[in-house]
């Protein structure tokens, strides 16, 4: 499988839209060697904004840009692109249906280091509630790169959660974006699991486990957290023992409280993997966190377990 | 639309006075003297200094006026319908439920608004946005943002100043409608933001002052500070809060309050306003 970096096609996929596309502008909050814009801000200085550490400033900035007719992108950490804005987004991007595209970089615990004041537990949560807002977790670098492309034309206002972490590729390159559709990753029998950004590859992983064991495990990405085609989830989870959901992100108000809201009344059991209302914190690398927070293949595989007895 | 002739653009700043009373007629909570302090400013830019189609609200030349002080809707509502924007008829409806005008500037709502603010200290980002966007496209407009003196306590204000400053937006022209009062008492007792003239310059803009109720004075600063390249531009304009209504003026109660029917037709008296009955409302 191979691997890619989101972060890194999202930076160079900028470059090759500013290039086709005159209105597209970057503003960043001074982490451009993080969120990958440097590639932007030397193709097109004229088009990028260094806005300083001001993520309050840069987020109602983009929406003035945004009234002249330009497709902003603002970057920042997930945990300050969603958090520390959040109001900005709400008031001056949303009520008005603004065209400004919001990434999250380093999102959920992939920023393993630096520890709770930057790992974003709650992000997907915030911009789901705000009206207009469309909500998008790509699962690898090759949805990163469709989802981003899609925003040139896409109406509305757009987040976007990216994860820091080389990915394998688990979306086939090319498939264009559409807005809602849950994508079947793995056929499988038993157990669904609906999963998004990296805990897709981690569902996978459980998938080849529980082969072993005569257990066939679906896998879903669930890459766009809004909108929704809850049809399509519905007919994914039919005729399964129960469904799990996978996301490196608080249990309140993500991917599992949205499958439970999209199936409540079918009756279907669902156990919900993700971070249990509490904050991250440092580690010396990534998979301590996974480890630490219960979110490895092999918590997954329990889960399913119990599902398919 | 555009006038020179002072005493017309007093004449029309009267009327505007007169429409926001009326729109907030007797017993209903309304912004007075926050619109009322701004009404002269405002009067200028739509009726003399700015390049704008009533006709065409989204002429991409116009020169844009935001309204960061939100909550002074009222003012603007007024200009707007008086320059033609929509219907005068439609300012009875403020606030309505399903009204085109509600209570703070919502930009999908409302012909002629630019931006939703009110959420203070955004209108200035925004306008620094705007003014970015429109030197990217080549055009000459100007955008011209009112702020006021309470908000200036949003710390998003000096971060939209310092960002105006760095990108060297010279198409942007600031007012500080400097009204001296905030909600609850006067911004020296309260939050005393001073000094202002001294901040503003130490962010990288040219200020100038002048005062808000002097029409010449206005127009002649609005002007003035076309000619400054290279910086943002701040117009502090000193204010009176309530502004034309001798019983409102500087006092911190009718920052949001209601009219009772004897000071509704005093304040329509006042302004020389035909003494309309006031809008009737059901509620709040």
């Amino acid at each position: 499988m191979k691997i890619q970096n989101p972060r890194e096609v999202y930076g160079r996929t900028l470059v090759e839209m500013g290039r086709e596309n005159p209105k597209i502008v970057v503003l960043e909050a001074d982490l451009g060697r993080s969120t990958m814009t440097c590639y932007f801000e030397q193709a097109f200085p004229e088009r990028f904004f260094e806005m300083g550490i001001a993520e309050a400033n840069m987020t109602s900035f983009a929406a003035g840009l945004s009234l002249t007719g330009k497709i902003p992108f603002t970057n920042s950490f997930a945990v300050f692109a969603a958090g520390r804005a959040y109001d900005q987004i709400r008031q001056g991007v949303c009520i008005p249906a603004l065209n400004v595209r919001i990434i999250g970089s380093s999102a959920g615990l992939s920023d393993f280091g630096d520890g709770s004041t930057h790992q974003s537990v709650e992000d997907v949560a915030i911009m789901r509630a705000i009206p207009n807002m469309t909500v998008l977790v790509p699962a690898d670098a090759n949805e990163t790169r469709t989802m981003t492309r899609a925003m040139a034309d896409y109406r509305g206002p757009v987040y976007m959660r990216i994860t820091r972490n080389d990915q394998p590729d688990v979306m086939p390159e090319d498939e264009p974006f559409v807005a809602g559709k849950p994508h079947l990753i793995r056929q499988g029998k038993d157990v669904v699991a609906f999963a998004n950004g990296q805990m897709v590859s981690v569902a996978l992983a459980a998938a080849e486990v529980l082969a072993e064991e005569e257990i066939s495990l679906r896998v879903v990405n669930v890459s766009s957290m809004k909108p929704v085609d809850e049809a399509a989830l519905v007919s994914l989870a039919e005729g399964m023992k129960g469904i799990v959901t996978v996301e490196e992100h608080s249990l309140i108000g993500g991917l599992g409280s949205l499958i439970a809201e999209v199936m409540r009344g079918r009756n279907v059991p669902q156990k919900s993997i993700g971070i249990a209302d509490r904050f991250g914190q440092s580690a010396h690398n990534y998979d301590d966190l996974l480890e630490a927070y219960g979110l490895t293949p092999a918590h997954v595989a329990a889960a399913v377990r119990q599902l398919a007895r | 639309m555009a006038t020179r002739d002072v005493k017309e653009l007093e004449r029309i700043a009267r009327m505007i006075r007169a429409d926001i009373v009326q729109m907030i007629g007797v017993g209903q909570k309304g912004h007075l003297g926050g619109s009322c302090s701004i009404a002269d400013v405002v009067t200028a830019l739509y009726f003399s200094k700015m390049r704008h189609h009533p006709a065409n609200p989204t002429w991409p030349e116009r020169d844009r006026f935001l309204l960061s002080k939100g909550h002074a809707a009222l003012v603007q509502y007024a200009a707007l319908a008086e320059c033609g924007y929509f219907p005068k008829e439609e300012l009875k409806n403020v606030k309505r439920c399903g009204s085109m005008l509600q209570g703070h500037p919502d930009l999908r709502s409302t012909p002629g608004v630019e931006a939703n603010t009110g959420s203070l200290g955004q209108g200035l980002s925004i306008a620094c946005g705007i003014a970015a966007g429109l030197r990217i496209d080549g055009l000459t407009s100007r955008v011209y943002c009112v702020i006021g003196d309470g908000e200036l306590a949003e710390g998003q204000i000096w971060e939209a100043s310092m960002a105006a400053a760095a990108f060297k937006l010279d198409n942007l022209v600031t007012i500080l409608d400097r009204n001296k009062l905030q909600a609850m008492g006067r911004i020296v007792d309260r939050f005393d933001t001073n000094p202002l003239h001294d901040k503003w310059r130490a962010f990288g803009w040219h200020v100038v002052e002048v005062n808000g109720h002097d029409m010449a004075a206005i127009l002649e600063t609005l002007d003035q500070v076309d000619q400054v390249k290279g910086k943002p531009k701040m117009i502090i304009a000193h204010t009176i809060k309530g502004a034309g209504i001798s019983f409102a003026e500087n006092r911190v109660e009718f920052h949001n309050s209601s009219l009772d029917a004897a000071q509704y037709e005093a304040a329509c008296t006042q302004l020389g306003a035909e003494s309309v009955p006031p809008v009737e409302r059901t509620n709040n």
